[in-house]
């Protein structure tokens, strides 16, 4: 039963990653499309860590935590660009 | 007994899936720029956090062991996403789109994301005198 409910849950994310690529495409403004790469992070992660519970390798979990780590900056350093004109003051 | 992990370790990842599927839906089918906001928190924290609770429950009972990196990144990803949203709501107010639709403030400042530095002092708790 865990196979099918892991195999829902990859596909969901997928379908999600989709939809968020979407609005990276279609959206009005730029804080849409950073808006949209941030959930796209989160999907990824989360893809990645299903596929870490698929596989049963230890490695994927660090993957996902690098990904969180460096996900959350590239947000932060965007907006900070949008809002000031530049990353570091 | 395994079975009822079975149906547990389920349920978490059908419920998972549903609702970051629905944060990426929202994030479509969400009008307004600031409503499209509120969607994406919820694959953040309730679909990330299922999937991550069924990987440690997979991990504890089935796999390996227990391991701590599920946890490190449910503690960073449930700190960083208001910083997150704070800062992708800062940029909606000052890309000027809202202009007029802001409701005041009711004080003589403007919202403290305009308003650099509040005039006067500030307000300090009474000194006690010895």
């Amino acid at each position: 039963m865990i196979t099918y409910a892991l195999a829902f849950a990859l596909v969901c994310f997928g379908l999600g990653l989709i939809l968020n690529l979407w609005r990276l495409i279609l959206g009005p403004t730029v804080a849409d499309r950073v808006l949209a790469l941030d959930t796209m992070v989160v999907n990824v992660i989360a893809i990645i860590v299903l596929y870490g519970i698929q596989t049963g390798l230890g490695i994927n979990f660090e993957a996902a935590m690098l990904f969180a780590m460096t996900g959350f900056v590239g947000t932060v350093a965007f907006c900070k660009f949008l809002l000031r004109g530049s990353v570091i003051e | 007994m395994t079975f009822a992990l079975d149906i547990i370790l389920s349920v978490l990842l059908v419920v998972g899936g549903l609702f970051g599927l629905t944060g990426s839906y929202g994030l479509i089918r969400l009008k307004d720029r600031m409503q499209r906001l509120h969607a994406p928190t919820k694959a953040s924290t309730v679909g990330l956090g299922t999937a991550l609770l069924a990987s440690m429950f997979h991990g504890l009972m089935i796999g390996t062991g227990f391991s701590w990196q599920e946890v490190l990144v449910m503690l960073f990803i449930f700190v960083t996403a208001p910083i997150t949203a704070n800062y992708l709501s800062k940029v909606h107010l000052h890309s000027r789109h809202f202009d007029g639709q802001i409701p005041r403030t009711g004080v003589s400042r403007d919202w403290s994301t305009f308003d650099d530095a509040p005039e006067g002092p500030e307000p300090q708790l009474p000194q006690r005198e010895s």
